[in-house]
């Protein structure tokens, strides 16, 4: 047995196992890492797509692209008055309209009725509103589900997105990343 | 007793009202006219993942935002477009993992080289184990 002409050394018996054990280590170290479920947009740092969203409410201006490259920075909230976590924002994106900064909505696959009786409830922090009532706009930002929030620089670039409810804690970000668009 | 089944007639319609999103995507639950042109949006809305319930394709999945891709999908087909631009389109959006078709990329080039390496690896010790036995005789 031992007379084989390839002299591998001693050690190297346990080479497979050492192999083994590492992947197993792999395997468990991957299953118990929480998991990061959001699915970020890929356009970060790419121009905002194009598009013209119809007016979501009477007496209100749709929202075009185009107004997003106008020189200044803008938020950009994808939201619905079927969401939940919506509401939960809704006191945050007041204070930033307060703030004075411009909050622009894409409201998904919403109706008139639902989108006013959720303003009244919650407040409305937007300057236009455009209906994205089959998603079309939604999925050409990249954007994976309710609420999301982008912001935009002057030039109609998209800086950051941030994915879920805005809470208090995120105010600080989001202002140090609409000043960073700013300069 | 009218009052009673006025009741629970109310209390079963609640979760309808609970649920209400609209959308107007024309081809969320339509299929496309053409046969061949709905066969080739269906294989590719297989292979695509639901951004919402992520375990399913966007053909398997009931969510809103699956039922707006595969009215993309098949408007795309509609239209002239080929599968794997529809594919480019949604993966230069949302990455990747959208797709449920590996993509070749500088990432998952090892996923693809390391069988056909372990290949090579097991036929070079084989033969050289064979030939040694050959020699041995």
């Amino acid at each position: 047995m031992s007379d084989l002409p390839a002299k591998a050394p001693r050690w190297a018996i346990w080479l497979p196992l050492a192999l083994f054990l590492g992947f197993v280590a792999l395997v468990i170290v991957g299953l118990y890492r929480p998991a990061d479920r959001n699915v970020a947009s890929a356009l970060v740092g790419k121009s905002m797509p194009q598009f013209d969203l119809p007016a979501a409410l009477p007496g209100r201006p749709g929202l075009d692209s185009k107004v997003l490259a106008n020189g200044k920075p803008h938020l950009v909230n994808v939201f619905a008055s079927w969401c939940i976590p919506c509401r939960v924002e809704a006191p945050q994106l007041g204070a930033l309209a307060k703030a004075g900064v411009p909050i622009e909505g894409i409201s998904v696959r919403d109706t008139t009725e639902n989108l006013q009786g959720f303003l009244q409830t919650n407040g409305d922090p937007f300057q236009r509103i455009g209906a994205d009532d089959d998603g079309k706009v939604q999925l050409a930002l990249g954007s994976s589900g309710v609420p999301e929030t982008y912001v935009v620089d002057g030039k109609g670039t998209i800086v950051y997105q941030h994915i879920g409810e805005i809470r208090p804690e995120h105010l600080g970000v989001l202002l140090e990343k609409l000043k960073e668009a700013g300069e | 007793m009218k009052r009673l089944i006025a009741l629970v007639a109310l209390a079963l319609a609640a979760p309808v009202f609970a649920q209400e999103e609209q959308s107007t995507a024309p081809y969320a639950y339509r299929q496309l006219d053409d046969p061949a042109q709905e066969t080739k949006a269906q294989d590719l809305m297989e292979t695509l993942r639901c951004l919402q319930c992520q375990g399913q394709s966007i053909a398997d999945s009931d969510a809103p935002i699956a039922g707006s891709m595969r009215s993309l999908v098949r408007e795309r087909i509609k239209a002239g477009e080929t599968p794997e631009q529809i594919r480019a389109w949604l993966i230069e959006r949302y990455g990747d993992y959208v797709s449920y078709a590996p993509q070749l990329t500088g990432l998952t080039w090892p996923l693809f080289a390391v069988p056909g390496v372990l290949l090579l690896i097991a036929f070079l010790l084989l033969r050289r184990r064979f030939s040694a036995k050959g020699a041995g005789q």
